[in-house]
């Protein structure tokens, strides 16, 4: 059934130059649907065949650009605004070090953006046949020759005509190219079985090479040589310091950059005279002792401050924060038992800081005048 | 001198008149400038000789690589423009008279020459066993040695081959350029070392070599495009010069503009990465007063303007682009010498003044001068050569 249905005429050449010169006579010719096949590039053709410009060029530029933004955008919003933390002492948006980054992304999207709209674009992927595909014209001009073909939908191809034009360019084994409308009308390879089980193998064969590389390669020998660091951490000995301890205090007399040191650790009464709460309790700052209160306390306050513990039984239950006692405590002494912790309740200290704490007791405070309001606050 | 056995049609012509009389004129001016200059404030003018040596070892010595690189790769494409670079190398025999008053003023450059200075700096003790006169002395002579060596070297040979046609001569050439290769590396890595990063001893970094290195390709790179557009557009080389060596031309000084940025870059990342205060002082000093419109303007005048210059295909081929950004990348390499050099001389901000003119003007008239003497001399292709017809040919 299958019907042979003529392609192109095909003519093959030996040198660069000839194909060159062959296709600038077949421009002068006034053939416009013809082609040109060789091994690799070659300088000047566009020209000869009188070729626009490609604009795959405007598509790696869009690509690239597109990278580069990406890059800068995500780096700057993570780095700099959604989890700032700072990275050997530069600021949070460190232009410098995100160049290299930038870089690379855009040549990878350039290149994955470049052969995908050479693809699906130009190509017409899935569609993967070409009459040309599997001639011994393919064969030649892919290994070490130089072939042209003038397609037969040219308005002005004729038989004949072609026969005699690739005489007159001295061009070899000039011969016609055939096709199947079976060929054409066959669906595309790429649902092929042998296809989609090769996929299928490469992709287990990369998720498989990658699995053993990441959780197995870097614990052998040699490549875990990289997790030893000659640094100290938690628990390790000291060779340089003649007590051997790894984790140093602080030199006497200073303290660390941004830390308070309490001035009342021993001192209830005193604490509870003598310190203010320096927040008011604004909106923001209620959402703050809130958010601390619920994270910290109610465990074992409970999230009304009745004493009421999550936990159930496994801590003593701690006295209501609703007492006659705390009501009347100043906001100090609240502060001084969330610093210094009281009897078997720890200190606050490490989670939480100053502003938090004060943020926490303006919250116990709100509690507090939930149920026992004023009189005042019901008017 | 004449071609009549190669099949090339070649006649050698000299020069325009007007070639090696602006030279000459340049130089004498130059030289004027330089000597008042030394006069007034010999401090400055010993720094700016300090540019003017670094600018012709660039041109001198990365032409002399250039032509060696040629015979090693057995490149074919640059073989009839091999007797562009091999003049410009001969600014190399130069060299040594530059190089004389930079050595009378040792003291006024270099840091590490005061006893005194370094007995009480540990760190400069520490780097004495290398920095120190005598030594210092001993590998500048052995440098010039090796260039000079090589020059006369390579270059008889070629001159040999324009009459005897001996294709052994080549081979010749081949073998020693191999040997070149390996003193050219450590030579160029150790003359950046000891002339520039020593200004500031207490500094360092490992890629100070590479990074002169990749200034000096361009320096050598766009003195023979401008050089070999000049002559072709007065009908001096051959016939039959197409785009694509054009081409192979812009495509080079744009590879070298991108490796230059690369090194550029990779040097001060790690430096702002690692943040030593022994090591990040060298750039916060281009960074200070009016040095960073300085450091900003070698970024734009060194990367982004050759680099938009050259970056579409057309541009390339084109003859007056790359007339143009070749003299614009030599000026761009002028401008990134005085950015490694004059910030030691003053830390306050950029000094600029008619001495400043002086040294550049004195280097385009010494490379006019030497340039012309063998152009007029010699052949300007290298007529016995047997890859020259290749190389006219050459398609890409
Ligand atoms: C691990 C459970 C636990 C957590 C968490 C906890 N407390 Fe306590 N707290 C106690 C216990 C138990 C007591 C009673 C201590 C005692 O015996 O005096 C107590 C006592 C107190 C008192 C004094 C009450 C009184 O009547 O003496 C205050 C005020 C207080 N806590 C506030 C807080 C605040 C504010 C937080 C959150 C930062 C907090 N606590 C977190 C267990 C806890």
């Amino acid at each position: 059934m299958s019907e042979k249905i003529l392609h192109s005429y095909s003519g093959i050449f030996d040198t660069p130059d000839e194909i060159i010169h062959a296709a600038e006579k077949t421009v002068e010719a006034g053939y416009t649907k013809f082609d040109v096949n060789t091994p690799y590039p070659i300088h000047g053709m566009p020209k000869a065949m009188n070729l626009e410009p490609s604009k795959l060029g405007y598509a790696a530029l869009v690509f690239g650009l597109s990278g580069t933004l990406t890059a800068l955008f995500v780096m700057y919003w993570m780095a700099a605004i959604d989890y700032p933390i700072t990275v050997g002492g530069k600021p949070f948006f460190a232009f410098p070090k995100y160049i290299p980054i930038m870089f690379e992304v855009t040549v990878l999207a350039a290149a994955i953006g470049t052969v995908s709209t050479m693809l699906f674009f130009f190509f017409k992927f899935p569609n993967n046949a070409h009459p040309l595909h599997d001639t011994s014209y393919m064969k030649k001009v892919s290994s070490d020759k130089y072939g042209l073909i003038i397609q037969a939908d040219d308005p002005k191809f004729n038989e004949d005509e072609v026969k005699v034009f690739f005489a007159s360019l001295h061009a070899k084994d000039v011969e016609p190219v055939y096709y199947d409308m079976e060929d054409i009308n066959a669906s595309p390879k790429i649902y092929d079985k042998k296809f989609i089980g090769g996929l299928a193998l490469t992709f287990i064969l990369v998720s498989g090479i990658t699995y053993f590389t990441l959780n197995k390669l870097m614990f052998m020998v040699p490549f875990n040589w990289m997790m030893y660091q000659d640094k100290l951490t938690v628990q390790e000995k000291s060779s340089v310091f003649p007590d051997e301890f790894g984790v140093r205090a602080p030199v006497a007399g200073t303290v660390a950059r941004g830390f308070m040191p309490y001035e009342f650790p021993n001192e209830p009464e005193l604490a509870g005279e003598v310190l203010l709460n320096p927040l008011v309790p604004t909106e923001k700052n209620l959402a703050l002792g809130k958010k601390k209160y619920d994270t910290y306390c109610s465990p074992c306050h409970g999230d009304f401050g009745d004493g009421d513990s999550r936990l159930r039984g496994q801590f003593p239950n701690p006295p209501s924060l609703h007492s006659e006692k705390v009501r009347n405590w100043s906001d100090g002494r609240i502060f001084h038992v969330i610093t210094m912790g009281q009897n078997i309740m720890p200190s606050y200290s490490s989670q939480l800081t100053r502003e938090e704490k004060w943020a926490t007791v303006l919250y116990v405070r709100a509690l507090e005048r939930s149920k026992n309001a004023k009189e005042s606050d019901l008017k | 001198m004449s071609s009549s056995q190669s099949n090339v049609d070649y006649q050698h012509k000299p020069l325009p008149s007007s070639f090696t009389k602006i030279g000459t004129a340049l130089l004498a001016i130059g030289l004027i400038i330089v000597i008042i200059g030394y006069f007034i404030d010999p401090t400055r003018a010993a720094f700016n000789n300090l540019i003017l040596l670094m600018f012709l070892v660039s041109i001198g010595l990365g032409s002399l690589f250039l032509v060696g690189i040629e015979y090693l790769g057995g490149a074919v494409w640059s073989t009839p423009f091999r007797r562009i670079t091999e003049f410009l190398a001969s600014v190399l025999i130069v060299i040594p008279i530059i190089a004389i008053p930079v050595y009378m003023h040792m003291h006024d450059l270099y840091h590490w020459t005061h006893n005194e200075a370094v007995q009480a700096d540990k760190l400069l003790k520490g780097k004495e066993p290398y920095l120190n006169l005598e030594f210092f002395t001993i590998r500048i002579v052995v440098f010039l040695l090796i260039w000079l060596a090589f020059y006369f070297l390579l270059t008889k040979n070629s001159k040999k081959q324009d009459t005897s046609k001996d294709q052994g001569l080549t081979k010749k050439n081949i073998k020693i350029s191999a040997i070149f290769m390996p003193f050219f590396a450590l030579t160029i890595t150790f003359s950046a070392i000891d002339w520039m990063m020593s200004l500031e001893p207490h500094w360092f970094s490992t890629i100070y070599g590479v990074y002169y290195f990749s200034g000096t390709m361009l320096a050598a790179l766009a003195a023979t495009t401008y050089l070999l557009i000049y002559l072709n557009e007065r009908k001096l080389l051959f016939k039959g010069l197409n785009q694509d060596h054009y081409y192979s031309f812009g495509a080079l000084l744009f590879a070298f503009t991108n490796f230059w940025a690369y090194i550029a870059f990779s040097q001060f990342l790690l430096i702002y990465y690692a943040n030593m205060p022994e090591e990040t002082f060298w750039y916060l000093a281009r960074w200070e007063g009016s040095w960073i419109v300085f450091s900003i303007g070698l970024i734009i005048v060194h990367f982004v303007v050759p680099y938009f210059g050259l970056l579409s295909q057309p541009s390339k081929m084109n003859p007056k682009r790359l007339k143009f950004m070749s003299l614009w990348i030599l000026f761009a390499h002028f401008y990134d010498l005085y950015w490694l050099i004059m910030p030691t001389y003053n830390k306050e901000g950029i000094v600029f003044g008619w001495m400043e003119l002086g040294f550049p003007l004195l280097a385009v008239g010494i490379v006019a001068l030497m340039f012309g003497l063998k152009a007029n001399k010699q052949n300007l292709i290298p007529v016995g050569d047997p890859k020259l017809i290749r190389g006219i040919n050459f398609r890409l």
